[in-house]
Formats: C-alpha cells, structure tokens, sequence
C-alpha cells in the first residue's frame, strides 16, 4: 500500500498547477445561473483553454491516477466545472469513442474536445426513471431516417444541446432491454420542444424534451439497431468512475469554511456540534481515501471503473446531504435565508441520493453484484 | 503509474497467511470452547501467535523482529478481529521489546487503559497501574476485565495512536466477519418461499453494512501508511461504526437465532463495545478532527 506518486506524476500536477495559475485569471466574468447562452459560451470557452494546453482529453485518455490529479488541483484552483461539457465529455463522447464508427468519430469527437459542441442527455423519461430500460420513446424506420416521437426528462442543457445522445424503442416485441437503440439527435431538428424544469432549488437545471415525429438519420445510430442498452451501458460505468473527485475537495474546503464560521459566531463550544464536524472530517477523509483505492482498483484493471463506484456513491451522497444539514446547524436562524452561503446548496444536495442511480438501486447493485444476494420481486 | 493504493502482493500473502492460522489454530470448536471456559487464556496458542510473528512484527529483524510496517500489523490485528481471537493482543504488541518475552509470546503483558482493564490476572506483566483492580462480571465473555479505582489516574489522557489504530484494524475485522455471517444466513435462510436475501429489506441491511465496512477499511489502510493522528482517529470513528452497527444489522439479519448464545453473532457485537470503549471512548477522536479543522 502506498500513497505516494511518481515523479512523473507529481511533474504532471506541478506543470498543470502553474497553468492554471496563469490561465484562471484571464477567464472572463462567470455568467449568471439563469443565462443559458452566457453559460454555454463560458463553458465551451473553458474547453478550449484546455484544449489549447493540451489537457482536452484527460477524461479519455490518461490514466486514472491522472485524471484524479487534474480533478483534484482544478478544484482546488477553483477553476469552472465541466458545466455543458459534461455529456460530451463523460458519456456520449466515451461511448462514440468506444462504439463508434471512424466516420462517427472524425465527426463527434474533436468538435467536443476543442469545445465548439455541448451535448445533451435523452435517456430518462416520466415513466423510466430508475427502470430506464422501461423506456417508451418510439423510433421506426422511414427511408434513410429514424422517426422519433415520445418524451424525455432531466436533461440539462436541453435548451443549449446541439446534439442529444438518445435512447429509443426500435422494437416494442422483445424484451425491454432488447429493443432500444441510441442515437445523436440533432437538436435542431423540427419536432423538438424543450420545456425547462423548474428544481425545488429554483433554479432550471433540467428540462422535459418533447419529441413529434422528429426525423434522425440513420447514420447518426451508434452500434447495431436494438443493440443499445449495450452500448449505454458502456456510457454508464464512466459516470461511476472519478466523477466525485473534484466534489470530495469541495466538501473538504467547506467543512473547513464550517469550522472557521463556527468558531466565529460562537457555536464552536457546542461539544455536540463541534464533534459532529469532527466526525464529518472522519467521514470526508475516508471518502478521499476510498477515491484514491477505487482509482488504484481501476488502475490495476486497466481502466474500467469496479463496483466500487457503487460504495462511494452510497456514502458520499449521504455524507454531502449530513454536511450541509450541519452547515444549517452553524448558521443558526440563517441557514433559512437563501442569501447566505450553504442554503442553496443543502437544497441541491437533496438530488444526491436520486441522481444517477437512487441510493436504494445503488443498494440493489451492491447486494446483487458485490454479495452475490439473490434477485428478488 | 498510479497510487498504489492496493494491497501488495506480500501484504496478501501476509493476511492469508493469518487466516490459515487462526482457521486452524482457533476455529469455531475452539471459539466456542473459549467461551464455556472464560479468563482463561490458551497460552500455548499464545506462543503460536509468538512464533508467527504477530507480537514482533514491527520490531526490527536487528532487535529479533519481522521488521515490518503498520500496514502489515493492521491486516494481521484484522485477521484477529475477524476470528475474535481472545487476550491481550494490543497490549503484548506494544510491549515487543521494552518487556522481555512479549515478542515471542512467552509473556502475556496487559495495559491500563484508563478505568478498565483487560485480561489482568491472565497476564504476566501489567503496564500501567493497576493496584486495586476490582474484577467486573465481564459483558463480554471472551475478555475478562478489571474496574481501578482511581478513575482516570494512568493511562489515560492522551492515547497511543498505534494502541488505537490496531483496535480500528480488529473493529474492521469484526466487520467484515459479522458481513460474511450476515449474507451467509441471508443466502440460506428461506422465508415465504424464497431466501430471505432476495427481499430488499434485508438486502439492503447487508449493502450497507459492506458499505460501513469498505469505508473504514481505506480508512484504517490509510491511517497505516500515513500513521497521522486526524487520519487514524478518523479510522477509529468508522472501524467503530462498521463493527457495532455491522453486528446490530447482522444479529437483525438472524432473526430469532440472533438473540441466542448458540450463534456467534453475539459475541462479535459484545467485543466490538468492549473495544469502542478503549481509550476512553471515541470523544477524544472526534475532538482531535474536530481541532484539526480549524489548524
């Protein structure tokens, strides 16, 4: 066991530490929440920066140890997030990469490392949420072109999307899992009406999509037709990898920031507080440390993220709802002005245990793949 | 090119080994035979141990040691928390080398720890003072322990990190061995026609419990390689919480069998609150991240 790194590992963090040093500064002003166009042209923007410095693939390329080393010193730079970025980057670009054809690729791929397209995710839909494969969304064939008509749900950035890696129904006579098929939809292509979705936070992070008769050509469809819960699947396991790096960081810089507002407005000699964060530090080192093992344990199979994505989750997602329910016990009456730091966020943490897997599919996964555990009805 | 965050190749061998002893050394006969015969210790196990190097495994080959590291002396305090394996063990282990025999396990050296004792009239040596040590009615029937009467006047205040951080690798050990019992009995149990673990009730009490268990397994790993106070209090708080939660979850599992002396899980959730209650308890832990935060 060994907690150290190489030295060309620690070249790489040194190197891109003085490049972000230089780079942050010349960042233009961060758009407002509910600027989409501002937001998309920030985001792509810092794509290119990346890109220009020769840092655009990381996410695909380099090892898992480096990408936890460029997660981690972005972070604490406090350089901007993925933001539209995010679906190309993390999984309609890894599964074109993987599934792809040349063709498919030469024409998907640079555009989303040189930050030029934003994609968008089509896989959720009202009656397909943690049963996605249940999904209704129908596609046939008509000539040269799909036509696609039902709905999708959470999808961020719908309204900015140039393309929308979707899963659709190509065959309803076969078992749920063996009739889908994913396609890159243009997002202007008639027939698409996006609707945002207002959060409990306020803010419009998701939209619903609506899709009628919307025409796709065939060649965007990567893989086989009803090959694409496959193919998906392959776009799955990269969320589970890294994707919480960055977010350990925070969490840990906050805690701090807990602790210091603590000890300033006096709630600091509360034992029972003061514990409580320090059991949080218990729990937040743990959860680096088990980043750190996770990106080991793929390291050593080279690459592919294990189930213990699935652990991490489970307890980074309570961990991060337990953090800001502490924030709201250090600001005392304040924590119910949304004005003051931390608010928002104790809102948005509530989608930790629902996104991406609800904590009780994450349970499922852990007992039936990790223990072995029986199916069940 | 990575971190290296994984056990070694000698490191596997190491704790495999440990297990192959105990399995055959102290096996569920033994276990069990340990119990019907409580305070006393099996002194010629106790020397096995000694031969194997479990007592001398930090101390350098130059002083008659293994010469090995923390991380080594985690996964083999692990092993023995996973086979309740019973006595001093901490505190011979710590005695390796400043009392004559602890190394080779011809000595049973036992520690004040604050107002408790453990194994006191077992052991050949007492560190710490120990005069006037009433015997309690144990909770635990694998630990026999001793009350002083001058509460908090040895031992106490500020703890051996080492001292802690191998109770955290034994906790770990009774949390992965109550996981194993716990799926095990949800495999076999059947229950309205099907095994108990198929219902999502009870399989999330094991997914949980493996989730406790993985979290503080990094957690005393870590502690190991680093030996830094805030990282092995903080593997303290989660080796606890796996090991006494992992028990109440794993008893839940067993059902009425749970609540009865013939099944073992009783005795893993009675050692693992002996062992949260060393050193005074987990306040200190807690205290020390506590003030690390605001360093």
């Amino acid at each position: 066991m060994d907690l150290s790194f190489t030295p060309e590992e620690e070249d790489f963090r040194a190197r891109l530490r003085d490049w972000l040093a230089k780079a942050l500064p010349t960042l233009p002003a961060k758009p407002s929440p509910a600027d989409w166009p501002g937001r998309r042209a920030y985001d792509l923007g810092w794509q290119r920066m990346l890109y220009d410095a020769g840092y655009a693939d990381v996410h695909w390329d380099a090892s898992p140890t480096t990408r936890l080393i460029f997660l981690e010193e972005t972070e604490r730079a406090g350089a901007p997030y993925v933001g539209a970025n995010f679906v190309g980057l993390l999984h309609a670009g890894p599964t074109v990469a993987a599934e792809g054809t040349a063709e498919q690729r030469a024409r998907w791929l640079p555009p989303i490392l040189r930050g030029e397209e934003v994609w968008c995710q089509g896989f959720s839909e009202p009656g397909a949420g943690s049963d996605l494969a249940a999904l209704r969304t129908r596609a046939w064939r008509d000539g040269d072109d799909y036509v696609v008509s039902g709905s999708k749900i959470w999808t961020s950035h719908a309204e900015v999307a140039d393309w929308c890696e979707l899963l659709v129904r190509t065959d309803p006579d076969v078992p749920k899992h063996k009739g889908i098929t994913w396609l890159a939809m243009p997002m202007d292509a008639d027939g698409i009406t996006v609707r945002p979705l207002r959060t409990l936070a306020g803010s419009a992070e998701f939209a619903e999509v609506f899709l009628d008769e919307v025409r796709v050509p065939a060649g965007n469809r990567v893989g086989a037709e009803n090959d694409g819960w496959r193919v998906t699947m392959v776009t799955l396991s990269f969320e589970r990898g890294t994707a919480f790096v960055g977010e350990v960081v925070a969490c840990r810089r906050v805690l701090a920031e807990l602790a210091r507002a603590a000890r300033e407005n006096g709630r600091w000699d509360d034992p029972v507080l003061r514990r409580r964060l320090g059991r949080l530090e218990a729990e937040f080192r743990a959860l680096w440390r088990l980043t750190q093992w996770n990106v080991s344990e793929a390291e050593a199979n080279g690459g592919v993220p294990g189930a213990g994505g699935s652990v991490f989750k489970l307890r980074y997602s309570h961990a991060r709802q337990e953090l800001y329910d502490t924030a709201a016990d250090v600001l005392g009456p304040a924590a119910l002005d949304l004005d003051r730091p931390w608010v928002l966020d104790r809102l948005s943490a509530l989608s930790y245990t629902i996104a991406a897997g609800t904590s009780q599919i994450q349970r499922n996964i852990v007992a039936e793949r990790i223990l072995g555990l029986p199916k069940g009805r | 090119m990575s971190v290296r965050f994984q056990l070694t190749e000698d490191q596997r061998a190491l704790r495999a080994g440990m297990r192959e002893l105990l399995e055959r050394r102290f096996g569920r006969e033994a276990l069990r035979a340990a119990v019907d015969a409580p305070g006393r210790l099996d002194r010629e196990l106790w020397r096995a141990l000694g031969d194997a190097g479990f007592f001398a495994l930090r101390l350098p080959e130059a002083d008659g040691g293994v010469g090995l590291g923390l991380p080594e002396a985690v996964l083999a305090f692990e092993e023995a928390g996973r086979a309740l394996l019973p006595g001093p063990l901490v505190a011979t282990h710590l005695a390796a080398g400043a009392v004559p025999g602890a190394a080779t396990g011809e000595t049973v050296v036992a520690a004040v720890d604050g107002e408790l004792v453990e194994w006191l009239e077992a052991a050949d040596v007492v560190r710490g003072q120990a005069s006037g040590a009433v015997a309690l009615r144990s909770l635990d029937p694998l630990t026999p322990l001793h009350r002083t009467p001058a509460a908090g006047a040895t031992g106490t205040g500020t703890q051996d990190p080492v001292a802690v951080l191998l109770t955290a690798a034994e906790q770990l050990g009774t949390a992965v061995r109550v996981g194993e019992l716990a799926v095990q009995h949800a495999r076999n149990r059947t229950q309205f026609g099907q095994p108990i673990g198929a219902f999502q009730a009870v399989k999330h009490l094991c997914a949980d419990l493996l989730v406790r268990t993985e979290t503080a397994r990094v957690a005393v790993y870590a502690a190991a390689v680093t030996a830094d106070p805030a990282d092995i209090a903080a593997a303290r708080l989660l080796a606890d919480e796996a090991a006494v939660q992992g028990a109440r979850d794993c008893l839940q599992v067993h059902g009425g069998m749970g609540f009865t002396w013939e099944a073992d899980v009783h005795l893993h959730l009675k050692r693992a609150w002996v062992r949260a209650r060393r050193g005074g308890g987990s306040t200190e832990s807690e205290e020390l991240l506590a003030a690390r935060l605001t360093a």
